[in-house]
Formats: C-alpha cells, sequence, structure tokens
C-alpha cells in the first residue's frame, strides 16, 4: 500500500538542502553515464576532461564522444520532467504525461512529416514543426477529452491521447510502406533514443528547452492558484486563461524540443512528477524544481541501464523508459483514487 | 395502454434492426461480389454469383472459388471477428475508445509476432500461432493488473494503455535490430493485409469464427444486463464477475483469431460498434450488425486499396487506417460531448 500523500510541506530548509543532494546526485549519474559503455573510462579521466585538462589521449576522445549523449540526456529529461509536472499541476489530472496525452506523438508525427514530405531535415527548421504538431496534437487532445459531463476526467483525457496515438503512429506507418530510405532513418529516431545525437543539434535546440524551463518555473507560483480550483483562483485576482495559455506554452516549448532531439519518449513526465510531490508535498514552486532535477536521474539512469544490461548493443532509453513507466503507471491505477489531486 | 406503447415502440425498434441487418448482409454479399469480380481478368458479376451457386463456365470458376474466393473470405470473417470483439469490448467497458486496437490487445499480438518473425526467424502459420498467443497473453495480464476484488471498466482499460505502450517500445526496438529489408516485412505485416490468403487461413479463420461468434452472442444477453450497471444486473440473477470474464475472453479470443489471419488491421474494431449503433439504433449493444459493419468495411477497404489506384495497391490496412483515423478523431468529439465518455 502506498504511504498517504503528504498534506504538509516539508520545511523550506530541508527542501533546499534536498534539492542540493539531488543536483549532487544528478552530478554523480552524470560522471557514471560518461565512464560506462562499450568502452568504459576511469571515474579520474573523466574528472580530468570535465575540468579542463582534456589531452589527446584515447580516452579523452572517447570522453569528449560522449558528452553530446549527457547534454542530450541532461537536456531532454529536465524538459519531461517539468512539462509533466506543469501538465499535472495545469490539468489536475494525475495520468497527465506528454507521451500519453499524444504531445510528443503529435511532435515525432510532425518531424517525420517535415523531413519526408517537405525535405526539411535542419534541426533548427524542423523543429518548428514538432512545436505545431506538440501544439495542435496537445490542445486537441485536452479540448476532446474536456467535453461532455465531468470535465477533463483522467480516463477521457488517457484515452482520447492514446486513441490519438493510434491514429498518428498507423498513418506514419502507411506513410513509411512507401518509403524505405525515410523507414530506415525513421526506425532509430521513434524508438526514443540520446544515443548518437550530434553535439550542434543539441546546442540548437537547447535555447528553446532553457527558455521552456524559465517559462515553467515561473509558472509555479500560477499552478499553486490554479490549483485551487478556477473559482476560488479568479476570486483570488488570477487570471486563469494567461495562467493556462503561459503553462501551455511551457509545456509545447519543453516537449517540442525534448522530442525534436530524442525522439517520442513517454512516462517520464508521469513518473517523476509524483516521486517529487511525495517529497515536497502539494507546493508546485519545490515540485517543480525537484521534477526538473529527478528526471534526467531518471532518464540517464535508464540509459546506463540500457546499455549495460544486452552487451555488446544496447537497449534504447526510450525502451527502458517503457519498461520501467507502465508497471509504475499499473500501480498507480491501482493504488490511488484517480479523480483526486 | 402504457404498456402497448413499450410494446409496439420494441416491436419498431426490432423491425428497424433486422431490416438494417438484412441490407448490411445483402451489402456485404454485393461488396464481396465486387471484389470477386475485378482483378487481372475481370469477370461480369452474373458470372461471379452464378460460379457461386454453382453455376458458371470452369474457366471463371477456378479464378473466382480458388484464387479470389479466399481472400473475399477472409476479409468478411476477419471483419465480422473484428467488429463483433469491438463492439463487446465498448458495451462492456461503456466506452467507444476501448476498442482492442487501443486498449493493447492487438499490441500483443503486434508485439509476440514481430518477435517471432525478426528474433526467432518464424515464418507463415507460426507467426499466427506468435500473434494468438500474444493476444491472449495481453489480455490475460491485463485483467490481472486490473484485477482488484472485480475488474473495473476504466482500470482494465487504463492497464491496456499502459500496456500497449509497453509493447509498443518492444516492437520499435526489434525494428532497430535488424537489417532494413527485414524490418519492412515486419512493417508489413504489422499494418495488415489479405494479400496471397489462401484457403487454408480462410478455413482456419472460418473454424474459429464459427466456434466464437455463436458464442459472442450467447453472451451478449448479459451484455445487455450488464450495461445498466453491475447492481441492477445482479438483481436480474447475473453473476457479474463471470458474465464480465466470459465476454472478454470471447471478445479477446475473436480480436486474436482475426489479428492472427490479417495482422491487426486498424480500426475496424473500433468503428464497426458505434456505426452498427447508430444504423440500428436502440440502446443495446447490437452485436449482429456490427459483425456485419465490420465485415462490410474490410471488404469495401480492401476492394479499394487494390483497385481505386490503377498500378498501385495498398494493403487493406492502410486503407482502414485513413478512413478510420479521422472518423475516430469525429467520434471522440461526438461521445464525449454527449457525455457517455465516463
Amino acid at each position: 500500500m502506498a504511504a498517504p500523500e503528504r498534506t504538509t510541506a516539508p520545511p523550506n530548509g530541508r527542501l533546499a538542502f534536498g534539492l542540493v543532494t539531488l543536483a549532487v546526485v544528478l552530478a554523480v549519474v552524470s560522471v557514471v553515464s560518461i565512464a560506462v559503455g562499450a568502452r568504459s573510462v576511469g571515474l579520474g579521466v573523466v574528472l580530468d576532461v570535465v575540468g579542463g585538462n582534456g589531452s589527446g589521449s584515447s580516452d579523452h576522445q572517447v570522453v569528449a564522444a560522449r558528452l553530446p549523449r549527457l547534454f542530450a540526456g541532461l537536456l531532454v529529461g529536465a524538459g519531461l520532467g517539468l512539462a509533466g509536472a506543469v501538465m499535472q499541476g495545469v490539468t489536475r489530472n494525475p495520468l497527465a504525461d506528454p507521451g500519453l496525452f499524444g504531445v510528443n506523438a503529435g511532435a515525432a508525427f510532425a518531424v517525420v512529416a517535415a523531413i519526408s514530405w517537405f525535405g526539411v531535415d535542419e534541426p533548427l527548421r524542423y523543429v518548428w514543426f514538432a512545436f505545431a504538431g506538440a501544439a495542435v496534437v496537445g490542445a486537441a487532445v485536452y479540448a476532446v477529452g474536456s467535453m461532455g459531463g465531468g470535465g477533463a476526467t483522467p480516463v477521457k483525457i488517457t484515452l482520447a491521447g492514446a486513441a490519438v496515438n493510434a491514429v498518428l503512429l498507423s498513418v506514419t506507418t502507411a506513410v513509411l510502406l512507401t518509403d524505405s530510405a525515410t523507414f530506415n532513418q525513421h526506425r532509430f529516431w521513434t524508438v526514443g533514443s540520446i544515443a548518437g545525437r550530434r553535439g550542434d543539434l543539441v546546442a540548437q535546440l537547447a535555447p528553446f528547452l532553457l527558455a521552456g524551463v524559465v517559462l515553467a518555473l515561473v509558472a509555479g507560483r500560477l499552478l499553486n492558484v490554479l490549483a485551487l480550483g478556477d473559482d476560488v483562483a479568479r476570486g483570488l485576482g488570477q487570471r486563469v486563461g494567461s495562467a493556462r495559455a503561459l503553462a501551455g506554452a511551457a509545456t509545447i516549448l519543453l516537449c517540442g524540443a525534448a522530442t525534436a532531439i530524442a525522439g517520442p519518449i513517454s512516462f517520464v513526465g508521469l513518473l517523476v512528477p509524483h516521486v517529487a510531490r511525495r517529497i515536497t508535498g502539494p507546493d508546485q514552486r519545490w515540485i517543480l524544481p525537484y521534477s526538473m532535477l529527478l528526471a534526467p536521474v531518471l532518464l540517464l539512469g535508464s540509459d546506463v541501464l540500457g546499455r549495460v544490461v544486452a552487451p555488446p548493443g544496447e537497449i534504447q532509453v526510450g525502451v527502458v523508459l517503457a519498461f520501467v513507466g507502465a508497471p509504475f503507471l499499473m500501480v498507480l491505477l491501482r493504488n490511488r483514487k484517480l479523480r483526486e489531486l | 395502454m402504457a404498456l402497448e406503447v413499450v410494446v409496439r415502440t420494441r416491436r419498431a425498434g426490432r423491425a428497424r434492426a433486422s431490416a438494417v441487418c438484412l441490407t448490411l448482409a445483402v451489402l456485404c454479399f454485393a461488396v464481396l461480389c465486387v471484389s470477386l469480380a475485378l482483378g487481372d481478368v475481370t469477370i461480369p458479376v452474373f458470372d461471379v454469383v452464378a460460379t457461386l451457386f454453382g453455376g458458371g463456365d470452369a474457366g471463371a470458376g477456378y479464378i473466382v472459388t480458388e484464387l479470389r474466393l479466399p481472400r473475399g473470405l477472409v476479409a468478411v470473417l476477419a471483419g465480422a471477428a473484428f467488429g463483433l470483439s469491438g463492439a463487446i469490448f465498448q458495451s462492456l467497458t461503456r466506452n467507444s475508445l476501448a476498442s482492442p486496437d487501443i486498449i493493447g490487445i492487438t499490441a500483443g499480438a503486434s508485439a509476440a509476432a514481430v518477435v517471432a518473425l525478426l528474433v526467432f526467424n518464424v515464418r507463415g502459420a507460426g507467426v499466427s500461432l506468435a500473434a494468438l498467443a500474444g493476444a491472449l497473453g495481453s489480455a490475460a495480464v491485463i485483467y490481472a493488473v486490473a484485477w482488484r476484488g472485480g475488474v473495473s471498466g476504466y482500470r482494465f482499460v487504463l492497464s491496456g494503455v499502459a500496456m500497449a505502450a509497453m509493447l509498443t517500445s518492444v516492437v520499435s526496438y526489434c525494428l532497430t535490430r535488424v537489417e532494413v529489408h527485414l524490418a519492412r516485412d515486419a512493417l508489413a505485416w504489422l499494418t495488415g493485409s489479405l494479400n496471397a490468403k489462401s484457403w487454408d487461413t480462410a478455413t482456419t479463420l472460418g473454424i474459429g469464427v464459427a466456434i466464437l461468434a455463436p458464442a459472442a452472442l450467447v453472451a451478449g444477453r448479459w451484455l445487455t444486463a450488464l450495461q445498466v450497471g453491475d447492481d441492477l444486473a445482479r438483481v436480474q440473477g447475473v453473476h457479474v464477475e463471470r458474465a464480465r470474464l466470459g465476454l472478454l475472453a470471447v471478445a479477446v479470443a475473436l480480436a486474436a483469431v482475426a489479428t492472427a489471419a490479417v495482422g491487426p488491421v486498424a480500426f475496424v474494431a473500433f468503428v464497426a460498434g458505434p456505426i452498427a449503433r447508430r444504423l440500428a439504433g436502440g440502446g443495446g449493444p447490437g452485436l449482429v450488425p456490427a459483425a456485419l459493419v465490420g465485415a462490410l468495411v474490410m471488404t469495401a477497404a480492401d476492394v479499394v486499396g487494390q483497385h481505386a489506384i490503377a498500378g498501385t495497391q495498398f494493403p487493406v490496412g492502410v486503407v482502414t487506417a485513413i478512413i478510420g483515423g479521422p472518423y475516430l478523431l469525429w467520434l471522440l468529439v461526438i461521445t464525449n460531448r454527449v457525455g457517455r465518455g465516463d
């Protein structure tokens, strides 16, 4: 049985200390993720390179080659974790996740369409397709899921997201059947991975993710007010519409850019905010930064796991996360009253 | 007086349902005949009908019964099985979105088939067996996971969504591990196709449907009782959990048999129930019309995929996806607007 949800927050000092601890954990996981792989490198060498003492030895080159993957993992993880936390906060829906709600699939489909139909293969250009896809599909799923009696219940939105996912998947499959070259690229991308991502791609998309992070962190206070319900929020002088728009913009930036780098990855955004909430209690101003640091720990950890379990090959991080996340969702369904949050 | 009105309304409803079923059956037969008539050699539709009833000349007879009829029959049977399965799932969970495509049943079949194809290099009937086992296995896991002193509709559906996400990632992973031409073979299976269906497939599928369809229609009685709610169903003397398990088993088996034969053809299970309900009216689950709509959609989609664009042939799954996708989105809007989406 799950521990009861925290209703009172721990004191701020302890939460701040926890955040610092989490940052240290993240740093350790980062170093491990560079050191572990088909060719393992000593921790000392990693620290040497990070400290700027990079010489020309082959170990140093291995480290340099793995850095883009680390940065991709950090950015994608932070982006998806924050996006999930913002979505769960703004929809007051414990099952909100950029993957389950079809947002990542929308971005992914738009990128495939851009590459296959419009010949756009510059990341800086197709990221706009990713944003558009994320925005359109996210908005459509939410709009459809919130129609009818009872508003946007978790069940309705999740099913709407799954249905939209199914549509996008089968249309993409239909496109790929006739286009062997695109299929060959697509199959490595759609599985969700941070391996082999070029450093300049990550660098080009980083500003979008950072903008999303800033917006999301700013939105924390607004999410706290929204959590009281629309009527109370209005009574407190909050403009509900603009708060939602801010949160929506943050989500689209984060999911669109993260998907453009790594492909569609599910369950990070679902899992991490629940863990964060367990630690921090209900205050969004703490949930968001905790999610931002916890998510890359999960993502990089899963990535390392995927590299270790099946040598000499590796299992992509998207697959590892599905196998971690789906059972988590099933447990969540058993242990919680879903309509409460 | 009031009783008379009720009786009259019921009779009118039943008459309408019968008329709809008859029309659907005739349409289905007509499309089947068209599909048998078209091809490299076009045979007049009257000759096709004559051949089917034992007449006609020998050359046309060979083309129709040996070359084209298996494909047509597989389309009809698989479509009917998908339609029945979808309608049962949708009524059971009281949610139009809960078709086997979306809640992990066909994903189980796909994952098992892709593993069989790519990891174990199985071909032919072995792939169908794997798909069958995959669908049944994933359904059993979903049921076990969702069980908590009984299975509620939403917990079953959402556990299925989680399962589907996991199994889809298995498929993606397998597709990255092999040469591109093998991956393309698997992709073709994943789309669902009626190409190269022989009498073997038609017979196997026919036996499966012949056993399962009557079972589904018998179990349909419980469906009507369950639709009004668990408590009222208990009052009527229905053992709720047992009835639900029985219905789920039949629905899963139908989806599994059909997927094993033709692959996971998208959205046939999904669209058949709602279309049938809208046509036949009434509050009941309408299993017979759903089966007929499924058969009709499948046959018609195959005719379109084979002959709509001269020189290019699409697998049936591409056509159903292109038609079914937008319909699904539209249905989502309608379903939730009238507040039936749970």
